[in-house]
């Protein structure tokens, strides 16, 4: 290893080290920024040492910089447009769009790999080269089309309900026996650039076909695993080029994609290959429970809800994906102001689930101001409802359903907010309609529960302008 | 199996761990940052795409490393912008008062 070779050698641990370094970070509120900022320089001198290995090999050909320049500037100023103009409740599908083409440069860095080493035959592709080309490629492939899909399915563009027809499953298994009988002709030493091509073709499918039968509410799931994969991938393009940087880098992003995927999976209490058989949300998975006989829904005007509102001491507040897709988070802080402004105790009960990525109700919240501190996680704030005078559930619906506590129901065992267990409780929701489970909610039929019907933006500035009225400020 | 394979394969597993270990200790708080943080990082496979254009030598070869290079380029720029304009709205500090200027 000449004297250089060993400097970008170095350049690279340090980068990686800067990766965990800004991990490391991420574990407080208050280091977070310094966390990003860390990683950002050591991704900086990750490229920077690969700029200048390309310089002073001096091999890349004229075409070769053309091509990098261009495609860098296409893709890097993009991004950098998305990233700008996203809207925070639009995150997990400019998430999900990342995951795609970070799964699918990971793969494409195999293919071309690959391509650069099939017409010289045997010697260039080792054994080694093989294995870790197909893996990166089956994984790379997968993730770039699922997460498109997953995109499309949190942008509205593809349908979020679970798309599964007749067939779909016996499909997938054609697919899956077909990509492993073209890996296995790789392997066997067809060096065919075609044959690549139909895998890559046929995994593109299975990665279709997987994220389509997964219902809407399951994407937090559904992106933690694609991220886990993205950064498997990624780690696989560093084995194909033998890069450590991309090796250490891809298994942290694994790490924490595995990580917050099975978080995700124990706040629904579903199994994570469950959720990826998909169809949950169908109505053959729900079975038809509640048998009150329509038990009475007691309703309330915004002046009434106010005033309980007002004169409580402690209030919790419920968000969940409907205040997020009503894009009410100011609204919630507007009224929240006002009541602490009086002296009531407001605090946010976030479950794990609340949004459509891990965190995202957090990230939303905190775009309104809301003091951090405040926001409350589940096993923290569940202790406190039975103390609380008013929760204010505001668009969240089966994470709030005491049904999950009973067997036999689709959201069983499922980990839920106590909010039956507050002295009282204010729903603000459209119209009755089930959650994403399929599920009525017995909270609303609940005896100490008002529902106040209405839009959660239009309701909660309603809730506040009455608040105002009551205290005369 | 070769020396070389092995110490990659050591250098990934104990990146694991050391993953594993470094984000359980992430509060949900911050698990959208995290994940976003993690997408960036994920950004690395730039150095990959570098490395294609820098081998690139027909056609072929170009087209692919000009994909790669747009893929990855856009990984990386964007989940680190993304990343930051999260973050800076989670500077609010617990003693900081509503309603002062500076919001």
């Amino acid at each position: 290893m000449s004297g250089f070779d060993a400097f970008i050698r170095i350049v690279y641990l340090l980068a990686a080290a800067g990766f965990v370094i800004g991990l490391h970070l991420m574990n407080s509120p208050a280091s977070a920024r310094r966390g990003s900022r860390v990683s950002t320089w050591a991704m900086v001198a990750a490229v920077a040492a690969t700029l200048a290995f390309m310089i002073h090999d001096g091999h890349t050909r004229a075409w070769g910089w053309v091509v990098l320049g261009a495609g860098t500037a296409v893709g890097g100023g993009g991004g950098l447009r998305m990233g700008r103009q996203v809207k925070l409740t639009d995150i997990p599908q400019l998430v999900s769009l990342f995951n795609a083409v970070g799964g699918g440069a990971a793969a494409l860095v195999a293919v071309n790999d690959f391509v650069h080493l099939s017409p010289h035959g045997g010697p260039g592709l080792t054994p080694r080269i093989l294995v870790t080309t197909v893996l990166d490629v089956v994984i790379g492939v997968v993730t770039f089309t699922g997460s498109l899909i997953a995109a499309g399915k949190l942008q509205g563009i593809v349908s979020g309900a679970p798309v599964v027809w007749p067939g779909s499953r016996q499909l997938n298994a054609v697919l899956a026996a077909g990509s492993a009988v073209m890996a296995g002709f790789i392997f066997a030493g067809t060096y065919s650039n075609a044959l690549l091509g139909g895998l890559c073709a046929t995994l593109a499918a299975i990665g279709v076909l997987m994220v389509l039968p997964i219902g809407g509410a399951d994407m937090p799931v559904v992106i933690s695993l694609l991220n886990a994969f993205t950064g498997t991938a990624v780690a696989m393009a560093g084995f194909v080029i033998g890069n450590t940087a991309l090796i250490i880098a891809g298994a942290l992003v694994g790490a924490s994609g595995t990580i917050l995927t099975k978080l995700m999976a124990d706040a629904m209490n579903r199994p994570v290959l469950a959720i990826i058989a998909g169809g949950f949300g169908t109505a053959d998975a729900v079975a038809p429970v509640m048998g009150a006989g329509g038990a009475a829904v007691q309703s309330v005007g915004p002046d009434d809800a106010a005033i309980s509102l007002a004169y409580a001491s402690k209030v919790i507040i419920v968000p969940g994906y409907g205040l997020a897709a009503a894009q009410a988070q100011h609204e919630v802080r507007a009224l929240a102001d006002l009541l602490e402004d009086r002296g009531v105790d407001v605090s946010y009960a976030i479950h794990p689930v609340a949004g459509r990525m891990p965190g995202h109700m957090n990230v939303l919240l905190a775009e309104a101001d809301v003091p951090y501190p405040q926001l409350k996680s589940m096993e923290e704030i569940n202790p406190e409802f039975a103390l609380t005078d008013v929760a204010l559930v505001i668009g969240a619906n089966d994470v709030v359903n005491p049904a999950a506590r009973r067997p036999g129901t689709a959201i069983s065992g499922m980990p839920i907010l106590d909010v039956d267990h507050a002295r009282s409780v204010i729903v603000i929701k459209r119209s009755m309609g089930a959650g994403y489970s399929g599920l009525e909610n017995e909270l609303y039929t609940d005896p100490k529960t008002r529902m106040l019907f209405a839009d959660a933006k239009a309701g909660l500035a309603a809730l506040a302008a009455a608040v105002k009225e009551l205290v005369g400020t | 199996m070769p020396a070389s394979l092995l110490s990659d394969i050591s250098i990934f597993v104990l990146s694991l761990l050391v993953g594993f270990e470094v984000i359980s200790k992430v509060p949900a708080t911050l698990h959208t940052p995290l994940m976003s943080a993690a997408n960036s990082i994920h950004g690395i496979v730039f150095v990959g795409a570098m490395l294609a254009a820098a081998t690139a030598n027909d056609t072929t070869g170009y087209i692919l490393a000009f994909v790669t290079a747009a893929f990855a380029s856009a990984n990386l720029v964007g989940g680190y912008a993304v990343t930051d304009r999260m973050l800076q709205m989670f500077r609010t500090r617990p003693a900081a008062r509503r309603g002062e200027p500076g919001e």
